[in-house]
């Protein structure tokens, strides 16, 4: 761990604790702030790292080269959609699937694609959105961003292969 | 959720069956990544829990709320950028706006750099994509977001 953020935990857990014996307000709130939070990751990150297990040990490189990765087309980002579409916990998790699908071989362009529609297409977080806001609010917002994600993904993904970019770990 | 866990395990089950080794190998991957990430991951939710008590969804209403049409639009994009809020407290909050007369375009801008560009997610998006990516990428997403606003505006006949 690095020496910023071992600082960083320890001010943390200093505020807390002094907060706890001042019974200081905001304090408490942070606090509880960071028990409902953790509480939501405990909930999804273990089974989000169990399915990327087994993903890395029985999907192979050849499958995700040939569907998501330079040769794949448009239809690659069909699937990049349709994958964030159901992936569960939204872009926490896309994170750490995105990295395992850039080391079986899908291109940077599906990829960011992927990141961002686990943002902003994944079905349960839609319907919620079209109940509270309407459906044409939920059309408008679908119709701009989705093609617009795909473009600047396909860009960035161009520039940044361009450049030798790789990414970490 | 519930079902979340079900499918895990169900395809856990699955990969036991077809091969032992290879779940074993599966498993030791799954606690490496996760562990790896772990402080990330902690330094995000300590930086959202500070964020969130110092505003409070009382404080948003009157972010978002206040002001007019453009300049509520870009005040509710750079909150939605800066906040993080599940959905089923985000949605209901942003169908409260709308009934006191909070435009549509406000509405999208929030909830769309909500969803999309993440602030205090840089922690977790640095160590898988690096600093420099991690920054185009967000600044990507918020001027999506914020064409997504004024496409909104016009859909509604706002602008």
């Amino acid at each position: 761990m690095s020496r910023r953020r071992l600082a960083l935990f320890l001010l943390y857990g200093g505020f807390l604790l002094w907060g706890f014996i001042k019974r200081f307000g905001p304090s408490v709130e942070v606090a509880r702030n960071f028990w409902t939070f953790s509480a939501q990751m405990v909930m999804i990150l273990p089974c989000a790292f169990v399915l990327i297990g087994l993903f890395e040990v029985w999907v192979k490189k050849e499958a995700v080269e040939k569907h998501l990765g330079r040769g794949s087309g448009p239809l690659g980002y069909l699937w990049a959609v349709l994958l964030a579409a159901t992936t569960v916990g939204g872009i926490y998790v896309a994170f750490p699937v995105a990295h395992s699908l850039y080391r079986k071989g899908a291109k940077l362009g599906v990829i960011f694609t992927y990141v961002g529609a686990s943002a902003i297409c994944r079905i349960p977080m839609t319907v919620f959105e079209a109940s509270f806001l309407g459906v044409k609010f939920t059309a408008v917002r679908f119709l701009v961003s989705l093609p617009l994600l795909v473009l600047a993904s396909a860009l960035l993904g161009h520039y940044l292969e361009r450049k030798g970019y790789r990414m970490p770990g | 959720m519930k079902y979340f866990w079900a499918f895990t395990a169900l395809m856990l089950l699955l990969s036991v069956l077809a091969d032992r080794q290879k779940t074993l190998r599966a498993l030791e991957i799954a606690l490496r990544r996760f562990l790896s990430i772990l402080p990330a991951f902690l330094e995000m939710i300590v930086l959202v829990s500070v964020v969130l008590a110092l505003v409070p969804p009382r404080l948003l209403l009157g972010l978002l709320g206040g002001e007019g049409r453009v300049l509520g639009m870009g005040i509710a994009a750079v909150v939605g950028s800066v906040t993080v809020m599940p959905g089923f407290i985000a949605f209901p909050l942003c169908g409260i706006l709308l009934k006191r007369g909070v435009p549509y375009m406000v509405l999208s801008a929030f909830s769309t750099t909500l969803m999309m560009v993440g602030v205090l997610s840089y922690p977790v998006e640095r160590e898988y994509f690096g600093p420099k990516v991690t920054v185009l990428r967000n600044l990507l997403a918020f001027l999506i977001a914020l064409a997504v606003a004024v496409a909104t505006g016009l859909a509604f006949r706002e602008l």
